[in-house]
Parts: C-alpha cells; structure tokens; sequence
C-alpha cells in the first residue's frame, strides 16, 4: 500500500503482544490496538504506522511479498522458509532451540536410515546433510511428539522451550541444531524507499 | 488493458538499448540440457523441462538466456558483442509452483569489456528504472569491496560463506557466532553492513578503512556513480553491499533496481566473469541485467481501475453501421470503448453510454 504508512507484520499471540510494546517503546505507538475487539489491522495517522495480526508463520510471507514493509518472526521459520528479507536484528524473546529429540530409550544405529518426524523439513534435511546421514522425512504439522512413541519415526526436530512436553511424553533432546529467536525482518525494497523509520526501528527495539 | 501497457513498457525499453548500438538477439527455444546441467547454480531453480530431440539428445526448454547468449559468445581483444534479448524462457513459476513461459527482456555485453562498457550497462540499468517511474532506486555493489574486507579480518576460509550470507541479509548479529566460533573479530564486517546510502558518504567511510588493494576500485566506483548521478539519476544512486546475488558467478559490479510500490528488485545483473571462464571463454569479461517483467506487471495493473475506458451498449437490431459511427465518435474522446448489446457481467468501465437504432445517445 503507497500511503506513506510503515506497515508491520506481528506474530498473533504472546510474542507478538511482547513484541508490540517495544515497537510502542520505540516511537511507534498505536494505541487502538490494545482494544479488545476482533479487528486485525490497526493504524494510527499520526505516526503513519500500520499494524496487523498475522499466523506467525505467515509473517516472513507477508514482509517478503511487501504486503508488510517489517515483521517480526522466529528464526526458526526464517531457517525453514528461506523468505528473500534482511534480518536486521535478534530480539532475543522467544528464545528456544531447534533439536532432535527421542525416546529416552533410544539408541541410535548409523547404519540405519534414520527416520524423522518434523513439521521443519528443511532444517531437517540441511542437518542431516551436513552430517552426512541418510534420512527418510515425515512431513507433519503438529504434536510431533507422538510420532517417536508409535514408533512413526525413529527421532523428531522440533523446536524445544522449557523441555516439559518432552518429559512429560518420556522423550529427551539428544541433539542441539541451532538456538532460536524472534528477528525483525523487513522487505527489501521497502528498505530501499522507508529506510529513516525502518533504521530507526532496528536501533531503537528493545523487548524486555 | 494490463497486457498493452507492459508491451509498451517493453517496447520503450528496446528502444532505450537500441539508441545505444545494442542489437537484439533472437535465440532459438532449445538449448542442450547439458549447458544447464553443468552450471545450475547460475539459475535460479533446477527444474528444467527437457524432452529428447530426434536425434537422440537431451535438450531442454530454455529456462535462461544469458547462458545461451555468454556460450555463443566470440572474444576478440578491444571488441565487445552488445546484445539485448526479449525471449520467453520455461521455469517454474513461484506463485503457481508449476512450470509456467515466463517472458524475461535483458542486456548483455560480452568479450573485452571496458570500463565505459561498464557505467554504459549501469546507465542503461538506471535509465531504464526512470523510464518505468520517477520513484526508483539503483542499488549497487562492488564484490571486490566485499571480498577484501572479509580477507582483511583473516578468517578462514570456511566461513565465508556464511559471512556472505550475514551481509546479504544485512544481518550484522549473526557475525556474532561466527566471531565466537572462529576467534576472530569481524568488526570490519560489521562496518562493511553498516556502509550503505550515499555514494560519496559511502566511498570515502570505506577509504578510512584503508583497505589494501582497494584504491582503485573505489575511485571505479566514485567515477561511475558520480557519472551516473550527473546523467539524470541524482539521489537515485545508492551504495549497499548486501546486493550480493550469487558471489560464486558474479565479480565486480553487482545491482538491483527497485521501484516505489514493488515489492522485489525490478531489474537485477552484474559482472559475470566468472560464469565465462565456467564456460571456457578465456580472457572474456562481461556484464549485463535483467528487467522482471512479471513485477512490471503489477505497475501496469496500478494505472486504471477499469477494463475498458467507456461501455457503448447498442440495442438489438441497430445496423452495424450506426454502431461503428458511435464507436469511433467516442473514440475521438475516449482511451477505449467496448460495444456490447448486454452489459456484460465482469467487465468495468469508466463509463457506460448507451445509444438507440439511430445512433442517439438516451
């Protein structure tokens, strides 16, 4: 949209609304936003800033189609998707680490085929090619725990907080891929044209 | 009606690079597969459609035109070949996922290229752009730069790609793990990310760097950019390092135009040396772009909200006649006009006027 507002990306949820109040800290307020309706694009004319709610992995979407000039979303989408955006810094909220996780009985045979079960297939394979280990893929889309239990796969890459879903399903992490957490992305055109309020978005954000 | 406007865009362009002695190139729709197969990494996907001709080889759809422009290339000392091409080429399409004719207009100049050949190619890049909007940015890169800062810090060689990668990105955080991991400081690195707008502001932070080897080819890069500020492009110039494109075939000059509204670079190209040695060509230089017709597209799409300018609807049984003396009355005022019997369902018109049997206007 050519209105001379910069329109930002954020992730629905917890992360988001953190994220919001620094983007409110550093000069980019928009104050209907915090209105309780069901309402997903938010402007406020005096600072021309555009505001919308986004499926946090549909983020990096957004921004790299333009639709979204900067957006704020995990590295581990980053790594999965590949978006052509500039990464201009590391928020440091939402902090968790990709990791290969299995059974607590699991033993490892590298003869073997490994078969993984993940929702991240490109950050599964790029692992595992840089290890040079044969993989068989299972694509899934959610509660990728399960998968090693019902004997679906041998091991799943996903994506580990605290730990405690694990546990709690007797699974333990045997391997860490990368850290993750939140970046803020922007189009790389829209860098081109906005690049006072994108630069002083980037210096300025600070989550808490 | 955004079909005839891209024509016309492509139509000024071809004419831009023909005032300047560029000879367009016609190409058949066949290439080998081989070339294809021996430099993926020149294209930008390796899904290619290939069929096996009747003599038994294996031949593909042209998913490129650079290559086949660059292997048939000869070079002769002092001499260049100036080309421009509006072909179609097979790829796959990003937005369907399925191969799709993509059609793609560009510039080459092949053989021993010259830093006149150089600043013409950029002038071409940059006066393309304002033929397109007044609104546009050429962003522009020197590998030279970026290759000597990341040597100047002594990292190993390992992580240059990565290194590559974080100043592609803009991505100066990412410099941090590195930095852990290797035990050497990439402050110059950082810097190099930081370096981006104004040519003259741009050039003359990076010669406090004192870079060694690099006097030259900044005073190339102040000659060009000066130059083509003073040909019509003040303030459209900008400096950026992060405009990488592929290091392994690009060299030297390396850039991207983009337009206000567009959300990915319009044109993009470079130096590419390195793509001619790949493909044998000793000695041989060159550097050229490519313009992104399916985002021009999008501009073109951005001039009207309507499919035709006036509606003329004619009732049953009007002669043919009256209706083609209406249609050319509203011709003399009007951009376009659709005559119909029925106001048609889809279509939208900036105005609907509406005739009897005799030709009146009611």
């Amino acid at each position: 949209m050519m209105d001379g507002y910069l329109n930002i990306a954020l992730p629905k949820g917890r992360l988001g609304e953190k994220v919001y109040s620094a983007f409110e800290a550093a000069g980019f307020e928009c104050p209907s936003i915090k209105e309780n309706n069901r309402k997903l694009i938010f402007e406020n004319p005096d600072k021309k800033v555009r505001y919308f709610w986004v499926k946090p992995s549909d983020v990096a979407i957004y921004v790299e189609r333009g639709a979204a000039d900067v957006g704020v979303a995990g590295k581990d989408i980053l790594l999965e998707y590949e978006p052509d955006v500039y990464e201009l810094a590391d928020l440091k909220t939402g902090i968790c680490r990709m990791c290969v996780a299995a059974k607590n009985d699991f033993r490892d045979r590298p003869s073997k085929t490994l078969r993984v079960a993940t929702k991240f297939s490109n950050i599964a394979k790029k692992y595992y090619a840089s290890t040079g280990r044969d993989i068989d893929i299972i694509h899934l889309n959610g509660s990728i725990e399960i998968a090693p239990i019902l004997d679906l796969s041998d091991v799943i890459v996903d994506i580990v907080e605290t730990g405690t879903t694990l546990r709690e399903n007797d699974l333990k992490v045997i391997e860490e891929i990368v850290p993750i957490s939140a970046r803020l992305i922007c189009n790389k055109s829209s860098f081109r044209f906005k690049s006072a309020q994108i630069e002083k978005i980037a210096e300025n954000i600070k989550v808490n | 009606m955004g079909s005839l406007n891209t024509e016309k865009m492509v139509s000024e362009l071809c004419s831009l690079f023909s005032r300047y002695g560029y000879d367009q190139f016609n190409m058949s729709k066949f290439e080998e597969y081989d070339l294809y197969a021996r430099n993926k990494n020149f294209l930008v996907s390796d899904n290619i459609i290939t069929f096996t001709d009747t003599n038994g080889k294996l031949m593909a759809l042209k998913p490129d035109v650079t290559l086949s422009i660059a292997k048939n290339s000869r070079v002769k000392p002092g001499q260049t070949e100036k080309v421009y091409y509006y072909e179609n080429v097979y790829r796959v399409s990003e937005g369907s996922g399925s191969f799709a004719e993509i059609p793609q207009l560009g510039v080459e100049c092949i053989g021993d290229v010259g830093s006149y050949d150089i600043l013409e190619v950029m002038k071409l890049a940059a006066d393309s752009l304002s033929l397109l909007s007044s609104d546009y940015v050429l962003g522009i890169c020197h590998l030279g730069i970026v290759s000597s800062v990341i040597e100047s810090t002594g990292i190993g060689q390992g992580y240059y790609g990565d290194i590559y990668t974080a100043v592609s990105e803009k991505n100066a955080h990412a410099l941090d793990a590195l930095e852990e991991s290797s035990g050497v400081s990439l402050d110059a690195v950082r810097f190099l990310i930081r370096s981006y707008g104004d040519p003259k502001t741009v050039i003359s932070s990076l010669r406090s760097l004192s870079l060694s080897g690099c006097g030259d080819v900044l005073c190339e890069i102040e000659e060009i950019t000066s130059v083509l500020e003073e040909s019509g492009h003040e303030g459209k110039i900008v400096l950026d390092f992060s405009e990488i494109n592929d290091f392994k075939y690009y060299n030297g000059f390396v850039f991207r135009g983009y337009i206000s509204g567009i959300m990915s670079g319009v044109l993009s190209g470079g130096q590419y040396d390195q793509l001619l040695l790949r493909l044998g060509k000793k000695d041989a230089s060159s550097i050229g772009f490519a313009v992104y017709l399916d985002s021009l597209q999008r501009l073109a799409e951005n001039d009207a909200g309507y499919d035709v300018d006036t509606l003329l609807v004619y009732e049953e049984g009007t002669p043919a006649g009256v209706v083609c003396r209406a249609c050319a009355e509203l011709l003399k005022k009007s951009e376009s006009v659709r005559a119909v019997r029925t106001v048609p369902d889809k279509a939208v018109a900036r105005k609907t006027v509406r005739i009897d049997k005799c030709g009146r206007i009611i």
